[in-house]
């Protein structure tokens, strides 16, 4: 999510004293109803659940007792959290750099004078909208051995190319991956066509005029334009993919044996399948660290980035 | 259909120089283009025409060719998907959540935007920004807390803890939304209605609120197709019993079908069609409501 909240505005000159006595009569009152909801559902139980990754907890009738950092350290040793672990990061960085790389491709593609734009654009855009689980449930019948996907390869003559897509370990995890950027490519494409539509053709008119080619327009005044759009789309998709379960619960529900395994998914599994609440929220907190740390990356890299433009 | 349109006033593409834009002939490279783009729209749509193909298939078509197209399109497989399934009690229950959740996030979310964005300081300004931490914050940390405290509370298999647990969750986007919208909107019409004497609540609900439209129109669109979407929460709250929503009923449904996918596409299918039919009635608004950038 983009953070980029700027301080709330002090406006200065002879009203500030007649203002400020009038902005006081907004009662903080009035924040309650949405204070009470905030803190009932995610502040008091992040807290808890932060407290509780340092406990062995199992349930409500044991005590929960304090182990220190042991479940940090059984997470990093247990094969299946070790190889969540990666999955969640493999899939973050690739789902977020191919899945930008594509919407900024659609994006360019129908933001010309296609005749078919405004079709295509809302074709592209409605996976984005439907259910996870459905869209799970879809593919998993798409990459079954004997399914569609292999069919139409074998089709066109790319027979050759046919896999157990989810069932074989070596391309489960890729095939998770492209599922993701097929369903949400659309989204990052829409954010970029609304990016374009604020770039000014007069930059483009006088760029024509200056000698710049296709390319060089493209490079040099449209791409850095979009800077913001781009804030935006890294950000929404690196956290999203962060946290991903939906999709991997419903498709492979982690296997084959680790091969797909999410820190979400199994933390879920560690939780509401085993039972184990105080090691679960150890490997929510990891996600929470790994979420923050992307996010204070990508906005120091962002700041040096636009200082260099 | 109605087109899609992302634009804002600018008439036409800004990647496009006006020289081209006057001349829309069927030029060599143009068609090439079209095509090109038409085959890649092809590729991506396959897996739509898988589902709706295979939803109106007979088991024995689907066995034959997972491709072919139905030879006989029946409905069979809907109507067993919707009895067998009991999708219209599934369907209900995500209406009555989804649209219960929207209407006291729309509420409380205008409110505390309203007190964040006017009043300017340190500790307004710190409560906004607690809010936003929720923009990042994994569920899955409280998860677990969460889930014991509504079944102390005897809240779970209820659309009570599936409705305070949306509102909750969603209201770091809403308020995020209202108080960028807010500060950059004019106070004359509020402060006038002050000095005439109006309490702060009345001066939100008959001059402020009002004048919110727009954006509660986004924080609408936007929260209601999360909350309908979701699932892990409600899986844990409601699943399994009558109160569950459309995916965790879908979910159900896979499990209990196995391997008859014609009958789980069908279910699929019954399950966005609501979906579908606001997205193209609404489209102009979902996708501005998007391309603002937040998806909670």
């Amino acid at each position: 999510m983009t953070l980029t909240a700027s301080p709330p505005s002090t406006d200065g000159g002879p009203e500030v004293a007649r203002r400020r006595s009038r902005r006081a009569s907004v009662p903080y009152l009035l924040l309650v109803p949405a204070l009470l909801f905030y803190a009932f559902v995610v502040l008091w139980p992040t807290l808890q659940g932060a407290g509780y990754a340092f406990t062995d907890w199992a349930g409500r009738r044991e005590t929960p007792g304090f182990v220190g950092l042991d479940n940090f350290t059984e997470l990093f040793s247990a094969p299946a959290a070790r190889s969540a672990l990666r999955n969640t990061l493999v899939i973050a960085v690739s789902t977020t750099i191919v899945q930008t790389l594509v919407g900024l491709a659609l994006a360019l593609a129908l933001h010309s004078a296609l005749a078919s734009r405004n079709l295509l654009r809302t074709m592209f855009f409605a996976p984005a909208l439907l259910p996870p689980v459905i869209i799970g449930f879809l593919w998993q019948y798409i990459l079954t051995p004997a399914g569609p996907l292999n069919d139409a390869l074998g089709a066109v003559g790319l027979g050759g190319l046919a896999q157990n897509w989810l069932g074989d370990s070596s391309v489960a995890l890729a095939s998770v991956i492209g599922v993701i950027i097929w369903q949400n490519a659309g989204l990052t494409m829409v954010i970029y066509l609304a990016g374009l539509e604020g770039v000014p053709p007069e930059l483009h008119e006088a760029a024509t005029m200056d000698g710049a080619g296709r390319w060089q327009r493209l490079r040099h005044v449209t791409l850095p334009l979009l800077l913001p759009a781009t804030t935006i789309a890294l950000s929404l998709t690196l956290i999203g993919s962060l946290k991903l379960f939906d999709q991997v619960y419903v498709m492979t529900g982690g296997g084959p044996g680790y091969a797909t395994e999410t820190l979400s998914v199994v933390m879920y599994k560690e939780a509401f399948v085993s039972g184990r609440y105080g090691y679960s929220t150890a490997i929510a907190l990891v996600l929470t660290m790994i979420v923050f740390a992307f996010a204070l990356l990508q906005l120091r890299g962002l700041r040096r980035f636009e200082v260099q433009q | 259909m109605s087109a899609v349109e992302v634009r804002t006033t600018r008439p036409a593409g800004g990647d496009v120089p006006p020289v081209r834009r006057a001349r829309r002939r069927w030029t060599l490279p143009r068609i090439g283009a079209e095509l090109g783009m038409l085959a890649v729209a092809a590729i991506f749509l396959f897996p739509f025409y898988v589902f709706l193909t295979v939803a109106f298939k007979t088991p024995a078509e689907l066995a034959r060719s997972p491709l072919s197209l139905p030879s006989d399109p029946a409905l069979a497989n809907f109507t067993e998907a919707w009895q067998r399934g009991d999708l219209g009690t599934a369907m209900v229950n995500s209406v009555v959540v989804t649209s219960l959740s929207v209407l006291l996030l729309v509420a409380c979310g205008s409110l505390a935007a309203y007190v964040l964005a006017r009043r300017g300081t340190r500790l307004g300004y710190g409560t906004y920004l607690l809010f936003l931490l929720g923009l990042m914050i994994p569920l899955q940390l409280g998860m677990v807390p969460l889930y014991q405290l509504m079944r102390d509370l005897n809240l779970l298999q209820t659309y009570t803890s599936l409705i305070i647990f949306e509102i909750g969750h969603q209201l770091p986007l809403a308020v995020f939304l209202y108080a960028g919208f807010l500060r950059a909107l004019p106070r004359d019409y509020e402060e006038a209605a002050r000095v005439d004497g109006a309490g702060s609540l009345s001066v939100f609900r008959r001059i402020v609120f009002p004048l919110l439209r727009p954006v509660t129109g986004t924080v609408v669109i936007l929260s209601a197709i999360n909350i309908w979407n979701d699932f892990l929460t409600p899986l844990l709250y409601v699943g399994g019993s009558p109160q569950q929503t459309l995916p965790v009923a879908i979910f159900a449904f896979r499990g209990e079908f196995a391997s008859q996918w014609q009958v789980i596409f069908a279910g699929m299918g019954i399950a966005i069609v609501p979906i579908l039919v606001i997205y193209f009635l609404l489209q102009k608004y979902i996708i501005k409501g998007f391309a603002s950038g937040i998806k909670g």
